[in-house]
């Protein structure tokens, strides 16, 4: 349950004084926008995404009578672009969001609800990755439309495996701890048995997703770390590196993820779909056979793992929301998924797309139809990404020795604490309106 | 009365210029220092707290903030003089008449300052690697083991020194090359007619003449040095277990990672106050010294 802090209209004045104090603090990123009068969509778009819409549309564009315009954004800059937009009133009609930032920009107040809109649709939500579908939501409505999935999951080397004495992947954190423990014995000094990297939190985040306890308690209000579910997770994720299965490496110190996984570097990986596209590409002909996906083990079987990716949301500021909501739904119909898929490589978040034969038979993305039936949003609320941030912090500086493994979970409630304050400040005092 | 007039026309374009992208902002971020304003105060004022003079005092309770401000007082401390002696050291070299293809060096040497980082961030990454790189290939051949630069806590730092000093000494070079070419060689030669060695040429003749144009170029190092966030941030993002993280990226997380504008204006300030400081200082010194 995010919040969502309406904006009075007494406030108008306020707010424009602040948006003159934030247009001081970071001048001229928002220039070259001006706002557009005509019918066309205006549509921010990041990275690969950005570049294939344009292709996309043209059907809609010809057919419809709807002009879109695509304005390209890297992925690095589009956070602060997003936020500055907002302060300088220069959102686009329709934008694509990582679905971790939805739940800032609805606390923002500048997303269109479109829960009303979907129900009056071609779009089924039960159709959907109940997972995905569930991080669109907040404060009891829907404020995006799932375009495609991220997950994590295991990247691996059956023919290693094979080495150390396993035909099957782990399906349980026992079995793959035997198998870590067998790898590292095959693979000697020198090599590892998994690369967990110690610039990224998401492997530690699904691995307590996992886990029955949530990782905020009390309606996200203060840290829930000390709990047994995050301190087993935490156990379970340090003795990687302690027992030498997985080394105290960046991705900054790998150089080159791709070719050590070729090499043997590591033989478990955990990472996302968009490595399927990287692994054919980079890896010889002679490796393709070397390498497969698999579910994330979890406790007790099979586990759960991030729901991630992308989403399509409509500004409230918008004067198109029409239109932006028919390129939504346009971009929803599972033979447009299928396309984008084709193109990007991107997995789509509706079952119905899955049907489509080339999906079934790409035999990496087996594991992720797979996966999609088990992912779990992270808690949603803005301050998320600095929190899970805060995790991987905490766990390089215990692999280095900086803080004791015992203390780590009180350390990283009381920064979470001081993180939420604001939150719990906002929360007390609505409630006490 | 009219000429005066005058005079402000001349100067009023830089004064309003100053005014809009100087003074207008830097009032904005002092007052902004003294509130909480984040996300939330971004969506409704209603949510902004004025919070006084604790953004200040949190900051002496997080215990990121001193691991910053040491992390950055090791830059420059090492790293200042280091820069300095290289590019005093390239500069003595290049002037010496017997140096020769001058031009080719002083070139070469300079080249590193007007490369982009990023560029020389992936090189130095490969040289760097620990299992691949040439430095520790280098280290090998005198029998020492591979280090970790960019991965272990200890070391880390002193790799972005070096990165650092490689990338930067030709700019003081090019100023010190100059102030060099400008000592009379009379002098020179009246030290060599009474006997003087070329060291005591280097102490008395050298240093002294230089001892201004040294001045300047240690307050512009100092002053970059503190301000230590591009290599950081291209090389090891301000790890292994933040060894590399500086003020200046601790204030960038804070107020653009984070958005955590009012805390980070607050380390703004307290950077700006800390380098006013060292820099009244080393004027200081510098006037001790110079009236003994």
């Amino acid at each position: 349950m995010a919040c969502r802090i309406r904006e009075p209209s007494a406030d108008r004045k306020r707010r424009a004084l602040l948006r003159a104090a934030v247009g001081a603090a970071a001048p001229a990123l928002t220039a070259g926008c001006a706002r557009e009068r005509d019918a066309t969509v205006r549509f921010w778009a990041m990275g690969r995404e950005g570049e294939v819409v344009g292709e996309l549309l043209r059907e809609l564009e010809r057919n419809a009578g709807i002009r879109v315009r695509v304005e390209q954004l890297p992925w690095s800059a589009a956070h602060e672009k997003l936020l500055t937009a907002f302060a300088g009133d220069t959102t686009p009609d329709l934008c694509q969001l990582g679905n971790t930032w939805l739940p800032e920009l609805v606390a923002l107040g500048a997303l269109e609800p479109l829960g009303a809109r979907v129900r009056g649709s071609s779009i089924d939500a039960g159709d959907y990755f109940a997972g995905i579908w569930d991080t669109n939501t907040a404060a009891g409505d829907l404020y995006g439309v799932p375009w495609y999935i991220d997950t994590r999951l295991l990247f691996y080397r059956p023919d290693l495996l094979a080495q150390a004495g396993y035909a099957a992947p782990p399906r349980s954190w026992d079995e793959w701890q035997r198998m870590l423990e067998a790898l590292k014995e095959t693979v000697g000094r020198d090599r590892y048995a998994i690369l967990l990297p110690l610039n990224e939190f998401e492997p530690l985040v699904a691995l307590s997703l996992q886990q029955d306890e949530p990782l905020l308690r009390d309606g996200d209000r203060w840290g829930n770390f000390r709990s047994e579910g995050f301190r087993r997770a935490l156990r379970f994720y340090l003795s990687m590196f302690e027992r030498g299965f997985a080394p105290a490496a960046s991705n900054n110190q790998i150089a080159n993820v791709w070719n050590e996984f070729g090499r043997g570097y590591f033989s478990f990986y955990i990472s996302g779909p968009w490595n399927i596209g990287e692994f054919k590409r980079r890896l010889p002909a002679a490796l393709q056979s070397a390498w497969m996906t698999a579910p994330l083990p979890g406790p007790r079987g099979p586990g759960a793992s991030i729901a991630g990716g992308s989403s399509l949301v409509v500004f409230r500021r918008s004067r198109n929301k029409d239109a932006a909501w028919r390129v939504v739904e346009y971009l929803a119909q599972p033979a447009v998924q299928r396309r984008f898929h084709a193109l990007t490589g991107n997995l789509p978040p509706r079952r119905t797309t899955w049907d489509d034969p080339a999906l079934k038979r790409d035999p990496y993305a087996r594991a992720f139809f797979d996966q999609l039936e088990r992912v779990r949003p992270a808690p949603k609320v803005p301050e998320w990404e600095r929190i899970a941030n805060e995790m991987r912090v905490m766990v390089e500086r215990v692999v280095h020795g900086d803080v004791a493994a015992e203390s780590a979970p009180a350390e990283l409630d009381a920064r979470a604490d001081r993180i939420l304050e604001k939150r719990r400040w906002i929360l007390d005092r609505r409630a006490g309106r | 009365m009219k000429r005066s007039y005058a005079g402000w026309i001349f100067v009023a374009p830089a004064l309003i210029a100053m005014a809009v992208f100087f003074v207008v902002p830097v009032a904005t971020a002092l007052a902004m220092s003294f509130t909480d304003f984040d996300i939330y105060a971004l969506a409704d004022l209603a949510n902004l707290r004025f919070v006084g003079f604790d953004n200040y005092g949190r900051l002496l309770h997080t215990p990121l903030f001193w691991q910053a401000l040491l992390n950055t007082l090791y830059f420059v401390v090492l790293g200042v003089p280091l820069s300095i002696v290289a590019s005093l050291g390239a500069a003595l070299l290049l002037h010496s008449p017997l140096a020769r293809l001058k031009a080719f060096y002083r070139t070469a040497l300079f080249a590193p300052v007007v490369t982009t980082l990023v560029a020389v961030a992936i090189v130095w990454r490969y040289l760097l690697h620990p299992r691949y790189g040439w430095l520790n290939y280098m280290l090998a051949a005198f029998g020492i083991d591979p280090i970790d630069w960019l991965g272990d806590p200890h070391w880390a730092m002193p790799a972005i020194i070096l990165l650092s000093v490689w990338k930067n000494f030709g700019y003081n070079m090019i100023i010190l090359l100059a102030a060099l070419q400008a000592v009379p060689t009379e002098l020179y030669e009246a030290a060599r007619i009474d006997g003087a060695s070329a060291w005591r040429q280097l102490r008395d003749i050298t240093l002294p003449a230089l001892a201004p144009v040294l001045l300047l170029v240690s307050v512009l190092t100092m002053a970059g040095h503190f301000q230590l966030f591009a290599e950081p941030y291209v090389m090891t993002q301000g790890g292994p277990a933040q060894r590399t993280l500086t003020v200046l990226y601790f204030m960038y997380e804070e107020g653009f990672k984070w958005w955590s504008l009012g805390s980070a204006s607050a380390v703004a300030f307290v950077l700006f106050a800390i380098m006013f400081t060292v820099t009244l200082l080393q004027l200081r010194v510098a006037r001790y010294t110079e009236a003994r």
